[in-house]
């Protein structure tokens, strides 16, 4: 009996060192790339050069910090790219009501009409190259609503939205439509507040989407003076443009700053919204993910 | 399925009342707001979903640069010319082997991390531990794909990338992993779970959450050790999860993000990397063969509608739920 129980806790105990490793190899896999990626934006040119870098900063140093923003296309950038996240979220969210309750309301004449047409576009898509010639047929570019009108709906959210709407009592509904509120109304000061907690997941998803959305800028926008944050990372990041390092000054090249970390800081600064915003929200995300999982 | 088909019959009496002559015109006007409410919406639909979805017509046509939106429909006739065209190219198998290869590696890879992690992750007592934990595996999902290509860029670089100076000194020499065909995938595949693993656990999290611990003490009580507990209860109670989910991905097959592709390949790598969606850009887009373009588009919207269709009908039988 004794034996048994001996034999049993050895076994608990390399599976519990099992599941810390693993545990500890995935929290480190998920932080490591971007604690790295701070220590290097700090630290001194030289020390990066030579590779000393490995996980915290080595002669801490803030120029290459300074010269990234010191460049004023990365703040026009930014600036759009806020102007896009917060006026496009608004318009998604609120679009994405205002499909959501008609197709809720069991009544609606045109309900089962409307759905197909919705659920249709999940299935087949006209494809990239229709869209396009679409979008800048209607002359949209080179202008901000052609970054904001392309995805203006998700049909999957929508559907996320209908769902919680539909999970409305009926009865509140009866006796609003009894006291005589139309549907505007009714919509707006009665099943809107009381979705809320949805709507708060489907604002958290189109805000992160519109934030890191990168595609429709980089098939619309060419002007730099309109260019969101993502475009511009990638010319620094991806295209290895030197358009910052060559705004500085000799002396300051002379410090001898790596290209490197000028794109490092780029993803700090690019990165510090969301690292800040995820953490708060993410009892939402919970929610969130059960939201799509179960719809009838 | 049951609940459908008790569902149905229902929506369609009501579809019948409201479908008789004469209380047309009244519901139309009971309706007002409703209509009026998706007035704008199904403005949205139409121009940027519906109009764009007739425009395929110009894969069946000569689609000339500069001809806007009247171009769509009054081009030149020519039949599948660009259908055979796109048929008889090295491209079709190329294409087709890379967007499946890159889609069925990243289920292989990506798909049971998640699971694993979650199970883990659960068998933690402290609450608090289990939440910091799940949050900063949260973080890359939420980073913009802009952002991880440029790390892994950079991460990769021969000269001063963090992996080859890792390597160097172990004194390994450096390699070019961005120009290597041999190595596009395993980037592609191994960055993709990196991204998704934590936040695409929260759901199986939750499902482990939710056993009853009634459950956990009967099998306690047993003398089940915490393997056998994972075996026996655990794993069981999330297989419809896992299921559907499992369903879900297989629906999305052979639509590979074209953002991910996009930023990553470079012409050393096309060979392994080059899917349906880059290719589509660099002909339309980039070269100006329009409807060339479509037509290759429109193959991969086919494929897509016929890989979802089925997938959404066996997710109907195997758990009630459809996907949409």
């Amino acid at each position: 009996m004794f034996k048994k129980l001996r034999n049993k806790t050895i076994g608990d105990i390399i599976f519990d060192l099992i599941v810390y490793v693993f545990l500890f190899v995935a929290v480190v896999v998920c932080v490591y790339p971007f604690l790295y990626v701070v220590s290097v934006s700090v630290s001194s040119g030289e020390a990066v050069n030579k590779g000393l870098v490995t996980l915290l900063p080595v002669d801490l140093n803030f120029d290459a910090m300074k010269t990234v923003l010191n460049y004023k296309q990365l703040w026009v950038s930014y600036g759009n790219t806020i102007f896009y996240t917060i006026t496009g979220t608004i318009l998604n969210v609120f679009f994405t009501c205002l499909a959501a309750y008609p197709l809720s309301r069991k009544r609606f004449c045109l309900r089962r009409q409307f759905n197909f047409l919705l659920a249709f576009t999940m299935y087949f898509s006209g494809g990239l190259i229709p869209i396009y010639i679409v979008v800048t047929g209607l002359g949209l570019y080179n202008s901000r609503l052609s970054v904001i009108l392309p995805v203006l709906i998700s049909a999957y959210n929508v559907m996320i939205c209908r769902s919680a709407f539909e999970s409305i009592s009926e009865e509140l509904f009866e006796e609003a439509a009894l006291e005589g509120a139309n549907d505007i109304y009714i919509m707006g000061r009665i099943a809107v507040p009381l979705i809320k907690p949805t709507l708060a997941v489907l604002t958290l998803y189109y805000a992160v989407a519109r934030y890191n959305d990168f595609f429709n800028a980089m098939l619309y926008i060419s002007d730099k003076k309109l260019e969101p944050l993502q475009l511009f990372l990638r010319r620094i990041l991806l295209e290895a443009s030197t358009e910052i390092m060559q705004t500085t000054s000799i002396e300051m090249a002379a410090a001898s700053q790596s290209t490197i970390q000028v794109r490092y800081v780029c993803i700090v600064v690019s990165v510090i919204p969301i690292m800040l915003v995820v953490p708060l929200v993410q009892k939402y995300l919970v929610e969130g993910t059960m939201l799509g999982a179960v719809k009838g | 399925m049951k609940a459908d088909l008790k569902k149905n019959p229902k929506r369609k009496d009501t579809a019948d009342k409201n479908g008789k002559k004469g209380s047309w015109k009244k519901s139309l006007k009971r309706d007002k707001y409703l209509l009026l409410m998706m007035f704008p919406v199904m403005l949205y639909f139409l121009i940027f979903c519906y109009f764009p979805m007739t425009g395929l017509w110009m894969a069946f046509t000569q689609y000339n640069v500069g001809s806007g939106l009247k171009g769509l429909y009054f081009s030149d006739f020519v039949g599948f010319k660009w259908f055979s065209q796109f048929f008889q190219s090295v491209y079709l198998w190329r294409l087709l082997r890379n967007t499946f290869l890159l889609s069925f590696y990243s289920l292989i890879f990506g798909f049971p991390i998640p699971i694993l992690f979650a199970v883990a992750v659960t068998q933690l007592k402290g609450k608090r531990v289990q939440k910091t934990i799940q949050v900063s595996t949260y973080l890359p999902y939420f980073i913009s794909t802009v952002v991880v290509c440029g790390m892994i860029n950079n991460f990769l670089s021969p000269s001063s990338g963090i992996i080859n100076q890792l390597l160097n000194k172990i004194g390994i020499e450096s390699i070019n992993f961005m120009s290597l065909p041999q190595w596009f995938r395993a980037i592609y595949v191994i960055s993709g779970s990196w991204q998704s693993f934590g936040f695409n656990s929260i759901i199986f999290v939750a499902a482990i959450m939710g056993i009853s611990p009634d459950l956990y003490e009967a099998m306690e009580v047993d003398g089940a050790n915490k393997r056998q507990v994972i075996w026996h209860l655990v794993l069981p109670s999330i297989k419809p999860t896992i299921i559907l989910l499992l369903i879900m991905t297989l629906g999305s097959m052979m639509s590979v993000g074209f953002e991910k592709v996009y930023l990553l390949y470079n012409t050393a790598v096309y060979e392994t990397a080059d899917v349906i969606q880059t290719y589509v850009y660099r002909q339309g887009i980039m070269s100006n063969n329009y409807s060339y373009a479509a037509a290759v588009g429109l193959f991969n919207s086919v494929i897509n509608f016929t890989i979802v269709f089925f997938a959404n009908r066996l997710s109907r039988k195997v758990s009630d739920t459809a996907i949409w």
